[in-house]
């Protein structure tokens, strides 16, 4: 098969010093922390999921040595297993919720072992773990996915292996979503999110790069050729402060600082710089311990609030903390000071008392970067190509959270555009949970809680 | 402090620890360094001519995260010759002179046994150990386990070196046999001193799925070896209970078969062993565990009153009971503890899928299952108290359905959660009181009629 998306990727990129947070497991140490599984019943894991992986099958799978029906386990409710497995804050899903937890016991490190499965049995690329069926005329339909992210490529593997034809549209170059462009890379490299994406391109899905809705293809003409469309185009820009200052260089949005981090060989080196990231979220605390883990001298989050509303989750927030990052809390941006040459030298701050500025408090606080991490825009565009679609107040797609329909009868949606900004895996139980629908709408049978098994 | 001391059959020992015949016990080195480190006696790996081993000899079965549940070996007697052994055992037996060292012996004719006796025991060794068990190798040569299943030719071999022997005889006993007590009354008929048991288990212990030859392999195939560990326990408890509590036999029995801590060891001499021999557990940890097997045995005497080890011998020999001798209307059933469940939840499977269905979750009232014993609805006890760990996860138990069978409580990973409560019943009676009585008959029967 043609590794085309794993082949463009540059060789040298500042997410490759980033060192893997949880490496993968050996086979001993993947078969004795399985052992350790109670394999509960009813197991508040399997709740705590997203997708719903029958976590404790899989990992009894893995302790008898059945890899491969492992990873079967986890593909079947979760196609991009192996992303989440390392991207998913398992500290508040599965394993928060493990019984050894409330007995006071190291939970079961259900996020190592999935890693443990599903690379395992997609190592080699060809390895078919699901065999998708064969295409019947006048039964199979045809799918067009808008966005390359993991509720578009959830959707369109499960649609192919029960024999759809699906295509996914991906105005970017790169195909994976977040998964390849923003998520911090001591979780996931690119190399990986793209390994993955070939995965499911194995099971019959295509992947059409640099291809924009509404400007290279119109949506009328997705209605027109497919039996449906699937939105899956995620979050816009990163949002701006509108502050003096702001435009010019070594002031970037969060994401877009992270998407070239881990792609883009020229992106400006981190080390020995002192680096302000501004907000409280998880995306402001990955970029700043991205940061800090790339060797930059000092870096500083800075919120407008107290620590104990930063919304980024506790186990980052003190991952942070130990690894160097400094917390300004109750400090708004007013501006930022740049040299005559434009060069970035400090953002200003004023202290935020119960929301309001207090006067008089502005003071500097010097950086040479400063990354944006104050929520994305919404890619309001995509709903007015689609008639029917609509928006809420938010500027997210409405979309029925179990079935992805939206109020076009042929439009479904999932991930980040229709929740506004939530995990990987919340994209890709939207992305499955719309292509369940479809699947037994169009084969007039029940809508299945797990995806027929293919392969031998 | 209790006194750990002992006289088994004759043989003196500090204590009741002792390593069995096998590899731990095979050089002076090894037993002098057992003695250190606080090993009462030990049973020389057994001598007989020097036979050669195989390469690879030994394997294990590991269980759920755990290894070595079980072990076997095909390793024969010793491998060394003869004059070094003896050599050995005389120096042990020098330096130290209050230990129990007793020796292993297997050979075939009586002019053998005649020989081999003699230059033994001129060691100065305490006793002799008659190896009828070995299930590998040796008995193929007409010796071992195949003098341990023919109870003729135990009792006359048995005879031979009584007849030979100043130092008392043990007669080591093989479980590969239909009946134990048919075997150990044929060496108290020969005369031996004492009895000790179980030796190894005939076994394979698994196959190697890649070559698909059993394990362990020697190059291109394997043999049956001897069993031993952790997981034959309940076989050999069984076993020296059978023939502690059989008045034919009566006399002093050596405890052996997977003991790998005090606990274990004081269920063997509960059950009628007067000392008790140790080898899996020694080449899984080393002859350091037995610092623990003696406090841990000592302070257990000390906590039931008992002021010598001899106290404990036998005592639960008495509640070895026939089934028909159980009493029918003894009753206990599972209450769960929701201040210590993790809820998991094992129980409720255990008890839907392999037991009888009495165990819920959730509030409310619940359909017994339609063969229940009582009629009606299972009914959830009131909201459970706040603060537990597991909250609305905390499953219940049907109480009038619960019979009792303690599934839930095995499978329980929270030690003392599942607690086994007794009902007090009006009267008691056992099966073979009914079958007196004339109630011996239980209606649904091969004959009766259903409809």
């Amino acid at each position: 098969m043609n590794r085309t998306f794993l082949n463009q990727l540059p060789p040298e990129r500042i997410e490759l010093g980033l060192p893997d947070k949880k490496p993968l497991m050996g086979e001993a140490e993947a078969r004795s922390e399985a052992d350790r599984c109670l394999y509960c019943t009813d197991a508040p894991c399997i709740k705590a999921c997203p997708t719903e992986i029958d976590i404790p099958t899989f990992i009894k799978k893995i302790a008898t040595g059945n890899v491969t029906g492992s990873a079967k386990t986890i593909f079947e409710q979760n196609l991009l297993g192996y992303s989440c497995s390392r991207v998913c804050p398992v500290e508040v899903l599965c394993e928060g919720s493990c019984v050894y937890t409330a007995w006071q016991h190291r939970p079961i490190s259900i996020g190592k072992l999935q890693r443990y499965a599903t690379e395992h049995a997609t190592k080699n690329l060809d390895a078919q773990i699901f065999t998708p069926k064969a295409a019947v005329a006048g039964r199979s339909k045809k799918v067009a996915c808008i966005g390359a992210g993991p509720a578009s490529l959830a959707f369109a593997g499960y649609l192919a292996i029960e024999g759809h034809s699906a295509v996914i549209f991906e105005k970017r170059a790169t195909p994976g979503g977040l998964n390849a462009t923003g998520v911090a890379p001591y979780k996931l490299h690119a190399e990986d999110a793209l390994r993955e994406v070939e995965w499911v391109r194995s099971l019959g899905v295509e992947i059409k790069t640099g291809v924009e809705i509404g400007k290279d293809i119109k949506g009328a003409q997705l209605l027109a050729e497919y039996d449906a469309v699937f939105i899956g185009v995620g979050l816009g820009d990163d949002s701006r402060l509108d502050v003096p200052g702001e435009v010019g260089v070594n002031v970037h949005g969060a994401t877009a600082w992270i998407e070239k981090m881990k792609l883009d060989p020229r992106a400006t080196p981190i080390r020995g710089c002192t680096i302000a990231v501004i907000g409280g979220g998880n995306t402001a605390i990955d970029v700043a311990r991205e940061c800090a883990l790339l060797g930059a001298a000092e870096v500083v989050m800075i919120y407008r609030r107290g620590a104990d509303e930063m919304s980024g989750y506790k186990h980052e927030l003190d991952g942070g903390r130990k690894e160097g990052v400094r917390f300004v809390t109750h400090a708004q941006p007013t501006g930022f000071v740049r040299d005559e040459r434009g060069a970035l030298l400090a953002v200003t701050v004023v202290t935020m008392k119960d929301g309001k500025p207090v006067a008089g408090t502005e003071r500097d606080i010097a950086c040479d970067l400063a990354a944006l991490a104050i929520g994305q825009s919404k890619l309001r565009a995509i709903a007015a190509e689609l008639p029917g679609v609509a928006l809420d107040a938010r500027g997210c797609v409405v979309a029925d959270p179990k079935t992805g329909a939206t109020g076009n009868l042929k439009v479904f949606s999932g991930g980040d555009c229709i929740n506004g900004g939530k995990e990987v895996v919340n994209a890709v139980a939207d992305g499955r949970n719309a292509a369940r629908h479809l699947h037994a709408l169009w084969s007039a049978s029940p809508i299945p809680t797990r995806f027929t098994r293919g392969g031998p | 402090m209790a006194d750990l001391s002992i006289d088994c059959a004759g043989i003196k020992s500090p204590n009741p620890f002792w390593l069995a015949s096998a590899p731990p016990a095979n050089t002076g080195d090894q037993v002098m360094r057992a003695f250190d480190a606080g090993w009462g006696g030990a049973v020389w790996k057994t001598l007989g001519d020097p036979i050669v081993n195989t390469s690879s000899r030994f394997g294990g079965i590991d269980y759920a995260g755990g290894k070595v549940m079980g072990f076997n070996n095909i390793e024969l007697i010793t491998d060394r010759p003869l004059s070094v052994n003896l050599r050995e055992i005389r120096e042990v037996k020098r330096r130290y002179p209050k230990h129990a060292v007793v020796v292993s012996l297997m050979t075939e004719t009586k002019h053998d046994w005649q020989t081999l006796i003699r230059k033994v025991e001129d060691t100065g060794c305490d006793g002799l150990e008659l190896n009828f068990g070995c299930p590998h190798g040796m008995c193929e040569r007409g010796m071992g386990s195949s003098v341990g299943q023919e109870p003729k030719l135990l009792t006359e071999i048995t005879s031979w070196a009584k007849e030979f022997a100043k130092t008392p005889v043990l007669v080591k006993l093989t479980p590969n046999t239909g009946d134990i007590v048919e075997a150990g009354i044929a060496a108290r008929a020969g005369g031996g001193d004492g009895i000790s048991l179980i030796n190894t288990i005939k076994s394979l212990i698994g196959v190697d799925l890649d070559l698909l030859v059993p394990n362990p392999r020697v190059g291109r195939s394997s043999t049956n070896g001897g069993y031993c560990g952790p997981a034959v326990k309940p076989i050999a408890l069984h076993m020296v209970a059978a023939l502690a509590r059989e008045k034919q036999i009566g006399i002093p029995i050596s405890g052996i078969g997977g003991i790998s801590n005090w606990r274990d060891a004081a269920e063997f001499i509960a059950l009628g062993s007067t000392s008790v021999q140790v080898c899996t557990a020694v080449m899984h940890h080393g002859f350091r565990i037995v610092e623990d097997m003696i406090e841990g045995l000592s302070s257990y005497l000390d906590s039931k009153g008992m002021k010598s080890v001899n106290e404990l011998v036998g005592r639960a020999v008495p509640a070895y009971e026939e089934w028909g001798d159980l009493d029918l209307d003894y009753k206990v059933i599972a209450r769960i503890d929701p201040k210590t469940c993790i809820g998991c939840q094992l129980c409720v499977t255990a008890c839907n899928d392999g037991a009888h269905q009495c165990i819920f979750t959730g509030p409310g009232e619940h359909n017994r299952p339609a063969h229940a014993h009582t009629p009606g609805k299972a009914k959830a006890p009131l909201p459970l108290p706040i603060g537990t760990l597991a909250g609305d996860r905390v499953p219940w138990v049907d109480e009038p359905e619960c019979v009792g069978c303690n599934l839930c409580q095995i499978v329980c990973p929270v030690t003392g959660c599942i607690t086994m409560e007794e009902i007090p019943a009006a009267k008691s009676e056992t099966w073979n009181q009914r079958v007196a009585a004339g109630r011996g008959k239980v209606p649904g029967g091969i004959h009766d009629d259903d409809v």
